[in-house]
């Protein structure tokens, strides 16, 4: 994968490619091990340092990095035996909402979640991630089956919001937004969500109203898109990191907020750092939460997602 | 004749504000002209034509206020709003403050939110009522409104009666982000209740509906009913325009092209919106 990194994360690239020069340095210098040590720790410190610190805006690049792992990636490295299932049953599929079932160790689940696309092709193929109606409606279809099946739905959150096309408008985009909350607001089974990059909009809600709301610890959650935001209300989307501070997107603030119930920490400098650690929290956190969610009856489940979202500001 | 001077360009700001009137060319006082076929109309004439422009039958923006007037039997709308103390949660601030903005929506509406919630009767029968004020913050919906849209729920569900809401919003409230994100959620999950107390909840889609308040609420009505030519849709039309970089269809976005896509039940003017209300509530009671 290549390598791609942010502006603000140079000082540790600095310390990197220091060790990359040591290593090739002829004659290799005195004390190498020693040294390149005191530039690992050092890096690592850099790591630390700076992504204790992110501004907001600083949080949104980490959020789209293309490194970061995808709704994919995660339904490939977390759950065993993925089978998608596609289609609306109404005459599409969207590939912009990617959802099946799998298994999160031995038990059975439903996952869903947006889909970006990694490569050119593909991310045309899906849409970035922005779904049509099509998508929020496969995405119903798959959380009926879980319901009726008694299937615990795990769903993920990675876009930057509803597609805004004619063909999604006349589809009825604020229809199928409308109908797949009213489904999960009272849905027969657990609900656990995790925001993984981008909460864009509608479009990341609209996949999203579970027992359990938590973010990564760097994706963002939002209204509207910083820029969107900026451009209504700035008029220019210059002004889109000071959106990103007002909106206040990030995990930190929004459970400060009480608007989400867990943050789930990433590995020092980020999931995109590493993928392998990335995916092992999240497994660990979907089971607990799974675990937690089942000793509840179906009845109280119900009532304590309603009473949670009639809480939110008021 | 010292007062008459003075009380005019009153007379004139009152009926500026409710009708949202702009420098029209028309005599001053008991008159005004039709925004769109630019008709002189007698104020008093419109008033009882439900504000619909006798010529074109322009639906003209009305208030709260005077929703209630055009909608309820004489007399019989008690107010439901509870006070709520304004809560800028994120103390949000772009090129002004939430708190500014939100004490302007108030000088400039009389309302004390973008939602007003009531009680009352029409043609002798009992509603409940959610009525948004778009010239509040663009009708726009944050924490207050999706909590007092669950109250009304709450109310209809305690006392057996339908809900009836008129929507006309831009969408969620950017200046509490999250917050009014989740509002979808809150007021989504409040019809669930009420569709499961069987009772019926008739959605009216006025000029301009969109975003969150569409795609929550006002989507889910057991029957959504639009006001002719409205504007409705998810995403605004220049954001559409930005992304799809293409002329968008005339009929792009009207009720009359909800209609025909599926989304709306059927078309009512607002002079005829009472007697459809008695039907319906007779049928499905």
């Amino acid at each position: 994968m290549m390598d791609q990194h942010l502006d603000f994360e140079q000082p540790i690239y600095t310390c990197l490619e220091k060790i990359e020069e040591l290593k090739k340095a002829v004659p290799a210098p005195e004390n190498l091990s020693g040294q390149l040590n005191q530039l690992q720790i050092e890096a690592e410190k850099e790591t630390a340092k700076i992504y204790k610190n992110l501004s907001p805006w600083q949080k949104v690049l980490v959020a789209r990095h293309p490194n970061r792992p995808h709704t994919i990636d995660y339904i490939n490295n977390v759950f065993d035996g993925f089978e998608e299932l596609h289609g609306d049953r109404l005459g599409d599929d969207d590939k912009a909402i990617v959802g099946g079932m799998a298994f999160l160790d031995e038990y059975p689940v439903v996952v869903i979640g947006h889909e970006k696309g990694r490569e050119t092709e593909e991310r045309v193929a899906r849409n970035f991630g922005m779904p049509h109606p099509s998508g929020f409606r496969k995405a119903n279809r798959l959380m009926e089956l879980a319901e009726k099946f008694s299937l615990p739905l795990i769903t993920l959150i990675d876009t930057p919001g509803a597609y805004p096309g004619v063909k999604a408008e006349h589809s009825g985009q604020h229809e199928a937004i409308a109908k797949s909350l009213e489904v999960m607001s009272d849905l027969r089974t657990p609900i656990v969500n995790l925001v993984i990059g981008e909460g864009g909009s509608g479009g990341g809600f609209g996949i999203g109203l579970a027992d359990t709301v938590a973010m990564l610890e760097y994706s963002i959650y939002s209204v509207a898109s910083p820029e969107a935001c900026a451009s209504i209300l700035w008029r220019t989307t210059e002004n889109a990191e000071q959106a990103a501070e007002a909106l206040k997107l990030d995990a930190s603030n929004l459970i400060k907020l009480e608007v989400i119930d867990k943050v789930v920490n990433e590995p020092v400098g980020g999931a995109h750092r590493n993928h392998q650690e990335t995916y092992q929290i999240v497994k660990d956190f979907f089971l607990n939460e799974l675990l937690a969610l089942s000793k509840i009856s179906l009845d109280d489940l119900t009532a304590k997602r309603y009473e949670k979202f009639m809480k939110i500001g008021s | 004749m010292n007062w008459i001077k003075d009380l005019i360009p009153n007379i004139k700001r009152n009926f500026s504000q409710t009708l949202g009137d702009k420098d029209s060319k028309v005599p001053e006082g008991l008159w005004r002209s039709c925004d769109r076929c630019g008709s002189i109309l007698y104020i008093p004439e419109l008033k009882k034509s439900s504000y619909v422009c006798s010529k074109c039958s322009h639906h003209f923006k009305i208030n709260v206020e005077q929703r209630i007037e055009v909608t309820f039997d004489k007399d019989s709308y008690v107010d439901l709003n509870q006070h709520e103390e304004f809560k800028d949660l994120l103390d949000f601030k772009d090129t002004k403050r939430y708190k500014d903005r939100f004490s302007e929506a108030k000088k400039k509406t009389s309302s004390d939110e973008a939602i007003s919630i009531g009680h009352g009767k029409i043609k002798g029968k009992h509603v409940v009522s959610a009525i948004f004020e778009f010239d509040f913050l663009g009708g726009s919906m944050g924490g207050v409104v999706g909590k007092r849209f669950a109250q009304a729920i709450d109310y209809a569900v305690e006392n057996k009666l339908p809900l009836i809401c008129f929507s006309t919003s831009g969408g969620a409230r950017m200046q509490e982000s999250m917050i009014s994100l989740f509002q979808m959620g809150k007021t989504a999950a409040a019809v669930k209740k009420l569709k499961k107390s069987k009772l019926p909840f008739i959605s009216v889609l006025v000029d301009p509906c969109y975003g969150g308040v569409t795609a929550s609420l006002a989507m889910l009505g057991d029957l959504i009913i639009a006001e002719p030519k409205a504007r409705i849709g998810f995403s605004g039309k220049r954001v559409i325009q930005d992304t799809v970089k293409e002329e968008l269809p005339k009929d792009f976005q009207t009720a009359e092209k909800q209609l025909e896509m599926g989304f709306v039940d059927k078309i009512v003017d607002r002079k005829d919106i009472r007697k459809f209300f008695e039907k319906m509530l007779i049928i499905l009671e």
